[in-house]
């Protein structure tokens, strides 16, 4: 228990400091007396760490229900295309609008995605599954029933790992496991719009019917960074395989949260779901609000209502939703007009199966994608780059798929291990280009990878002319920002047109010199006198005058050759 | 027993008349249009498709002249439950709720008699969404058994003064499928598609005198049939001879993509031997369809039938299903339960009856349901709810679903033990007058009337009402065969053996005969294939 402890107070120790800033700026806004929440909060400052005020500290827990959109052409039981921002209820089959009389067909590939899921979040895939009704009344949920997964579902008893970094660190980073309790296929339902001006409400069915995962996690988690870093690195396992788009702004990746708190040695106490988180951030930043907002509640005397609060991000805080008016009951039957899901493995497989009617667990096994996390450890291990450098270049990865969508494309690993293909320069240098220049001109002009105006073999070009010591690196940087303009010439091309060229004739260099530290006598008695710091001054200057040509280790070399004569 | 045989003797009738020319499509789907019109009283149809009819007549009549028929089924009018999806054509499950209701789809089985070049006449009338068992329970009327009006029962009916006899003696179809079954037996179609739930095609053919078939639950697409019980529905099939029984099956029944719980092989459409023989079969004759109730008559017919068999040679042994008696009981469950759940759709947003109540949604969703159901589908919605609940779901759901288990095992032991096919009767007594019918609720009628046909829904087996014979009132009464699941055709050789053994008795309908000229002399008993 202590051991627990110790990890929360430290894997969550500034967490609470920011929240505490954020309550005593915005004191009085949002539904809650928050002037006085912001006093009494911060007059029980550190209560988290335990034994530096005398009260029992509270142990967060957060567990997680993330419902993926499944990436596939049809929807989950019909063949109705699946595609984001089409034109409203241009999407709808006769069975996605429920019409009688009509049947469910179950979506191979679905149950593939869903299977590959499992297998690659570690868990016991079902051989057998079954189906059920879900009911309630909605209006864009045109049969009154969900069709879902919860008596068996297809896969059970997994684990993810994941790693976040403490006190926002990139070099210390801890990695954490996260239980799965379970995946279970289901249908989406639809969207409804509600015109209040108008009091009508429209209903696009488009979504209705599309292919989901639910996965539910376990309570293992104790604070808001540890949620997103667990959702960071699912998101970013269902990219890789090709399951989901997981893009979160277009609800391919929704996330509730469960979030409790209770004192060390007791049950868990009473849980609140937080719903409408649209975006890794806010889910931080939700359930740290909610843990503390627990906190204070039972600090105050209050209790914790089992009930679901919306988080509001304008707000920075967590509301309750409107009252469901009790709890639902769902009544759960078996869907009786889909037979149960079997799959096989290699040994159960019948010989006299056709192929293309079953699933093969163990084929699926044998073509997963190499993860995230595989995918890491080999950049560091082949190319020798910190391992906080392999997060981000996969993580970006992620991000640009969120605003491209195109997820499993080549991306920022692929392009740096083009590069470093190409070229001569060491791994561990290449990296610095790839994640400083590359990625920041990227990122301020919203491209892919792909829509790169340097390809990684003209990177590669430019990163060899500056290894052969032909230029600077500042001459480098030059040109790679003649590149971005994308005309079409090449590194060499660019280096001769703006004379970039490092200066091979040395006395001119010595002349430049001479003539640097003629005109600089206070700089030059500094370094006499013992001042060394003031010689990257007279670098410098050596430097503009040559417009960034010369060898700095060479005129380096010279300047104090000169100053000690 | 009877006058008149329906057997091979006249199956080639119509085929062959359509084949040589001797009647055309057109003229045949006229004549039952025709004869549609005057015996409209029955309340057989809800809606008749004249005009695509005669459309669809002409167009077979063109293949026929070409030589280019699509099949036996070429230019044959049928009928169809008006329960199955027709594209372009009304359905409406007898229920304010689907009322004008125009779905833009074909049901498989309606697709698959189109494609084959049948003429659909029309849908016919059940009680609302197939609850019932009597036909009398749909928005649009309680149907009329075809029998009430035929000299063989108006003979023997007491006399009463005359205006009484007319409206006070008719009696009832059976149901649910009971428009289907007194289309085919007033000779307005010469098939008709029933469902088949809990009895709702083999009790109205029991009642209305034609063979009611229910196939192996898979064997035939369920897609398009509007549901009451998903794990137990399957559409029933509705002919005059079971000749024609087997020709609907085979047209009819394999694999549908559509359907998930269709078998997967595909179906071979099979024959029946013109000479069957039994000698060689077991026939059990389960004790505990000796139900309290069961009329007299109908037991010394089902212990006639059986001596039947025993005198060609079959073995005839008594067997014991234990867990029938607890089927009705486990049927209410299991069936209000996925009633509940299927009616769930009807909300008034996507298609079907609207309430003008705009309060709020809840209250335009209740007030929709309020207003589109009866009495009787509001009830079933109600206890399927309370069985589905939380704390209900163990005691009552689960149960069923482990009693259904028993039932079908019962089956499985006495299949197991060397019995080829069951002989029981199809319902308790012959077809009662309405006014009498109407004394008890659907739901005592239905618990009464479905007891010997459930249990074969349960177990998912096929099971076939041969007519058999006409009570002492005038009125037919039929006798039920259970076989193996997907042996079909051992289970349809046993019923066309009885047929050819009981020579059931052609109804003698005014109506029937007035439009009788020729083809329709051998018609009244002659099949199409």
């Amino acid at each position: 228990m202590a051991a627990v402890l110790a990890m929360v107070a430290r894997g969550c120790g500034g967490v609470w400091r920011r929240l505490r800033q954020r309550c005593a700026v915005r004191p009085g806004s949002g539904p809650f007396p928050r002037g006085e929440r912001a006093v009494a909060c911060n007059a029980r400052g550190g209560m988290m760490s335990a034994g530096k005020s005398g009260l029992t500290p509270w142990i967060p827990v957060v567990g997680l229900e993330i419902h993926a959109q499944i990436s596939s052409n049809s929807k989950l039981f019909s063949g109705s295309q699946v595609q984001f921002a089409a034109p409203p209820n241009s999407l709808v089959s006769f069975f996605d609008a429920s019409l009688p009389g009509t049947l469910p067909v179950l979506n191979r590939r679905c149950v593939e995605a869903a299977v590959m899921t499992g297998l690659a979040l570690n868990c016991h895939i079902n051989k057998k599954s079954l189906f059920d009704r879900k009911h309630y009344f909605y209006a864009d949920l045109p049969a009154g029933y969900q069709i879902t997964q919860q008596r068996v579902p297809i896969a059970v008893n997994g684990s993810l790992s994941y790693s976040l970094c403490i006190d926002n660190k990139m070099s210390q980073m801890v990695t954490k496991t996260v239980r799965i309790k379970q995946i279970q296929l289901e249908q989406d339902s639809g969207k409804s719009l509600h015109d209040d001006a108008r009091s009508q409400t429209l209903v696009d069915l488009n979504r209705a019917g599309v292919g989901l995962m639910e996965l539910v996690m376990e309570p293992d988690m104790c604070c808001g960074e540890e949620a997103a870093a667990a959702v960071r690195e699912l998101q970013l396992i269902l990219q890789t395989l090709g399951s989901s788009q997981a893009v979160m702004a277009e609800g391919q990746l929704r996330v509730d949260a469960n979030v409790s708190v209770h004192h060390p040695g007791e049950p868990y106490g009473v849980r609140t779901e937080v719903k409408n988180i649209n975006s890794i951030r806010f889910l931080a930043k939700a359930v740290d609000y909610e843990i503390q907002r627990q906190i204070e509640e039972l600090g105050n005397g209050g209790t914790i209502s089992n009930e679901t609060r919306a988080f509001d991000s304008k707000l920075g805080c967590t509301v309750p939703m409107r009252d469901k008016e009790g709890k639902q009951d769902y009544r759960f039957m078996p869907e009786p007009n889909l037979p149960p899901l079997i799959l096989y493995d290699a040994k159960s497989l019948p010989a006299n199966m056709n192929h293309q009617q079953v699933i093969n667990i163990d084929w699926i096994r044998e073509r997963l994608p190499d993860l995230p996390s595989v995918k890491r450890e080999k950049l560091v291990e082949q190319y020798g780059i910190l391992p906080e450098h392999s997060f981000t270049l996969l993580v970006w990865q992620q991000d640009q798929n969120c605003n491209s969508r195109h997820s499993n494309e080549d991306g920022l690993p692929e392009f740096f291990e083009n590069v470093v293909k190409q070229t001569q320069m060491k791994p561990k240098k290449v990296i610095g280009w790839i994640l400083n220049d590359l990625l920041s001109y990227l990122k301020q002009h919203s491209l892919t990878v792909k829509e790169s105006p340097v390809s990684s073999f003209l990177l590669a070009d430019l990163l060899n002319l500056l290894e052969k010591k032909e230029i600077s690196s500042t001459a480098a940087k030059q040109v790679l920002a003649e590149l971005w303009k994308g005309k079409g010439k090449t590194p060499l091309e660019t280096v001769k047109e703006q004379k970039l060229e490092l200066l091979q004739d040395q006395k001119e260099l010595e002349q430049i010199c001479q003539a640097v530290i003629d005109g600089q006598e206070n700089e030059v008695m500094a370094i006499k006198a013992g001042n060394q710091k003031v010689l990257n001054k007279l670098i410098g200057l050596v430097q503009k005058k040559t417009q960034g040509r010369s060898n700095p280790v060479l005129v380096k070399q010279l300047l104090e050759k000169k100053l000690s004569e | 027993m009877g006058a008149r045989l329906l057997g091979h003797a006249l199956r080639s009738q119509v085929s062959a008349a359509l084949k040589e020319g001797r009647v055309t499509p057109t003229e045949l789907c006229q004549r039952c249009l025709a004869l549609i019109k005057s015996t409209k009283f029955l309340n057989a149809y809800i809606t008749v498709t004249e005009e695509t009819a005669l459309k669809q007549a002409e167009e077979s009549e063109k293949r026929r002249k070409r030589g280019q028929p699509l099949g036996i089924l070429d230019g044959i009018p049928i009928a169809v439950k008006d329960n199955f999806n027709t594209a372009g054509i009304e359905t409406t499950c007898a229920s304010n709720m689907l009322k004008g209701y125009i779905s833009p789809y074909n049901a498989t089985v309606v697709q698959k008699l189109l494609d084959q070049g049948a003429v659909l006449l029309g849908k016919t009338n059940l009680d609302e969404f197939a609850m019932g068992s009597g036909s009398t329970d749909g928005v649009f009327g309680p149907v009329r058994n075809p029998w009430s009006y035929s000299k063989q029962y108006k003979e023997k009916s007491v006399p009463k003064s005359h205006s009484e006899d007319e409206e006070y003696n008719w009696v009832i179809t059976g149901g649910s499928s009971g428009g289907s079954a007194a289309a085919v037996s007033s000779f307005t179609c010469f098939a008709a598609l029933g469902s088949d739930t809990g009895g709702s095609t083999r009790n109205p053919a029991a009642h209305c005198g034609v063979v009611g078939l229910k196939p192996t639950y898979g064997l035939i697409s369920r897609h398009g049939l509007i549901p009451l019980v998903n794990s137990m529905d399957v559409p029933g099939i509705l002919t005059r001879c079971v000749d024609d029984a087997a020709v609907l099956l085979g047209s009819l029944a394999g694999h549908d993509p559509k359907d998930s719980t269709t078998i997967q092989d595909d179906f071979k459409p099979f024959e029946l031997p013109d000479l069957p023989d039994v000698s060689k079969l077991s026939i059990g004759i389960p004790k505990e369809y000796h139900a309290p109730g069961l009329s007299s008559e109908i037991l010394s017919l089902w212990s006639k039938a059986a001596d039947l068999f025993k005198n060609a040679g079959a073995k005839v042994v008594e067997v014991s299903l234990p867990h029938t008696r607890y089927s009705i009981v486990c049927y209410h469950v299991l069936c209000t339960a996925e009633v509940a759940s299927n009616m769930a759709r009807f909300d008034g947003l996507e298609y079907g009856h609207r309430s003008d109540v705009k309060d709020s949604t809840e209250s335009m969703y209740a007030a929709t349901r309020r207003e589109g159901f009866n009495d009787v589908v509001r009830g079933r919605i109600l206890s399927g709810n309370y069985f589905l609940l939380k704390q209900n779901y163990e005691k009552y759901f689960v149960k069923a679903q482990k009693v259904r288990r028993l039932i079908a095992n019962d089956f499985g032991k006495v299949f197991g033990s060397g019995v080829d096919i069951l002989l029981t009767p199809t319902t308790l007594s012959d077809a009662v007058p309405y006014t009498e019918f109407i004394q008890e609720d659907n739901r005592t009628r239905s618990a009464q009337d479905d007891i010997l046909t459930q249990a074969a829904n349960m177990a998912g087996l096929p099971a076939i009402n041969v007519p058999t014979a006409l009570s002492e009132r005038g009125l037919p009464v039929g006798l039920q065969f259970i076989g193996r699941s997907f042996q079909e055709k051992q289970l349809l050789t046993v019923a066309k053996w009885f047929e050819k053994q009981v020579q059931f008795p052609v109804i003698q309908l005014e109506e029937a005969e007035r439009h009788d000229n020729g083809v329709f002399q051998h018609q009244k008993s002659a099949s199409f294939s």
